[in-house]
């Protein structure tokens, strides 16, 4: 996704001037070298300091530039947490965090530098947006979004490489709405960011089981397209959600509020991480088998 | 810098600021706290960068120059020059921090000639950063000035900008620290000793330093015309927290309370017999 999100953001900063990219000591690989070679005044190297890439990006903004700011999911949200809030979320300006390799995806590097609990922190923020693409052609889609609006503060959460195509011949990306991968009449499975990969090999076990199956990826969290939800919870007998994510504050609770909202009837199956840190330090599968997210485990709940 | 010193008349400063101690005095008695002493501690400093540094704003255009209050609290004596600049109204100030009004004991951004919302120490500085790229940027020319505490200065995020503002050689920054040596438990000599040297450590990151002492509006308006330029420049400006009434100079709870009556009358007495 780190790939695709450099060439969008390129893109739209070969057309507009206004746009910087401000990173902290971490380069997004691919077109970001174009990037800072060919407008090296707009790509900022703060270096190990991302409070100060926070409050650059909120100066920058508040001059009505459309600034990015660039690093490790847990770099860019939970150390300059307060700059977060005050500099860009208080004053509604509309710079994009960017949290790549968010979730576990750093499956070596230990707790320090997983978010997994990341939705929950940011969507608790007043005025804050969030987007989690669930494949790289979404993630270019959401970073082109990004580099136009002007509805205020943005968490743009992305995966970081190797992430496969998942919404070929999917219906057009729109912000705040849900988007359907596929579509069926008997399951409908609501995922979002990198899992949706893993989301996507259940769809396919439960339809070779004759299943009829929707895979929607829930992109935006924030807000969240509640009349999407609305629509899986009741044209579907049953519907599951995976994400990589804490139980508090993600897709699951919201779903399930919804639900009990409209008195769904729907039999609803929600799979997270769990609520205690990971000290595993195997493959990006590995962590998530160990909070019961894997192919295997979720089919053997839900079919 | 030389060519946009304006003419800066000291003894019409001097006035102004006696007038705007008056006028904080005055509101002070509709509320029972306003962060006074810090804002007396910047009066002449903000008085200067309003009136002595900023370039007036063309006709129905606005200054191509900045300033933002990074030490938030101090926001009492940029609302009252805002008021004498008709930026903001009369009614505003009567409104402070009330239900009816939109002036706090911050700054808030989108209020009328506040550039961005302050209150939590150590955030200015990086905000003054980004406007101070996109002004370099788009070749404006624009300044920007700003006035940290000497307790924000404490923040991790604050040297996180000055070294950012150095190794970007933004030198279109002018910083002042209102070094009133004041915190709110106390004496931030007492409590950081090795805060001090202050400037020479903002010079060790590469940042041009003057300091100066903060009450005089003619030698705060000398340090900045008179800087060499190419790097951002840090004006240490020594103060007296509660700077103009006897009883509040220098004693910590000024830092936010309300003079009751007397203690009201007794202060306007004084600065009547100010010059």
């Amino acid at each position: 996704m780190r790939n695709t999100f450099s060439e969008a953001l390129y893109e739209a900063a070969k057309r507009n001037p206004d746009i910087y990219i401000v990173v902290s000591d971490i380069s997004p690989a691919g077109s970001m070298a174009k990037f800072s070679a060919e407008y090296p005044d707009r790509f900022i190297n703060v270096g190990v300091a991302e409070q100060s890439m926070i409050g650059i990006c909120a100066g920058l903004a508040l001059k009505g530039c459309q600034p990015f700011a660039y690093t490790i999911a847990t770099f860019s949200l939970y150390r300059p947490f307060e700059m977060v809030r005050d500099d860009l979320c208080y004053q509604n300006l509309p710079v994009t965090v960017v949290g790549m390799g968010a979730g576990v995806i750093y499956s070596t590097l230990g707790g320090t530098h997983h978010t997994q609990e990341d939705i929950a922190v940011a969507g608790a923020i007043p005025n804050m947006q969030i987007i989690a693409p669930c494949d790289p052609a979404e993630c270019t889609s959401a970073t082109r979004w990004c580099a136009t609006q002007r509805n205020g503060p943005v968490y743009l959460r992305i995966g970081k490489a190797g992430e496969p195509v998942l919404t070929k011949g999917a219906e057009p990306w729109t912000f705040g709405k849900v988007r359907y991968l596929r579509r069926g009449a008997d399951v409908c499975i609501l995922t979002y960011g990198c899992i949706a990969k893993m989301a996507a090999e259940v769809a396919d076990r439960l339809q070779e089981k004759g299943k009829s199956v929707s895979l929607v990826s829930v992109h935006t969290l924030k807000p969240l397209d509640r009349q999407g939800i609305i629509d899986a919870l009741r044209h579907h007998p049953q519907v599951i959600v995976i994400e990589e994510h804490a139980p508090q504050g993600g897709l699951a609770p919201q779903t399930k509020q919804i639900a009990w909202d409209i008195k769904a009837e729907c039999r609803l199956d929600t799979f997270t991480l769990e609520d205690e840190f990971i000290h595993n330090y195997g493959g990006w599968e590995s962590l998530l088998g160990a909070h019961g997210l894997s192919t295997e485990q979720i089919l053997a709940k839900v079919a | 810098m030389a060519n946009r010193a304006n003419i800066f008349d000291v003894r019409a400063a001097r006035a102004r600021c006696r007038k705007y101690r008056r006028r904080i005095l005055d509101i002070s008695q509709n509320v029972s706290a306003l962060h006074i002493g810090g804002a007396f501690s910047c009066t002449e400093i903000v008085d200067c960068i309003y009136f002595g540094l900023m370039r007036k704003a063309n006709p129905g255009g606005t200054s191509p120059d900045t300033f933002l209050m990074s030490k938030g609290h101090g926001c009492m004596i940029q609302y009252v020059i805002l008021e004498d600049l008709g930026v903001l109204s009369r009614a505003d100030l009567e409104a402070y921090c009330t239900p009816a009004g939109r002036l706090g004991a911050h700054p808030d951004y989108g209020n009328p000639g506040i550039e961005a919302s302050t209150g939590a120490l150590g955030h200015g500085l990086s905000m003054v950063v980004g406007m101070a790229l996109a002004e370099r940027g788009r070749g404006t020319g624009g300044i920007v000035y700003s006035v940290l505490s000497d307790g924000e200065v404490q923040e991790g995020s604050t040297w996180e900008a000055v070294l950012m503002a150095s190794s970007l050689k933004l030198a279109n920054i002018v910083a002042f620290v209102d070094n009133n040596d004041f915190q709110s438990l106390g004496r931030t000599s007492v409590t950081h000793p090795s805060f001090y040297p202050l400037a020479e450590k903002f010079r060790a990151f590469g940042w041009e330093t003057v300091e100066v002492d903060g009450h005089d509006n003619g030698a705060i308006h000398e340090a900045v015309i008179s800087r060499e330029g190419g790097r951002p420049l840090m004006v240490c400006a020594k103060t007296t927290k509660g700077k103009g009434v006897s009883y509040m100079e220098n004693v910590p709870i000024w830092h936010y309370r309300s003079p009751n009556k007397e203690e009201y009358a007794q202060a306007i007495a004084e600065l009547e017999c100010q010059s």
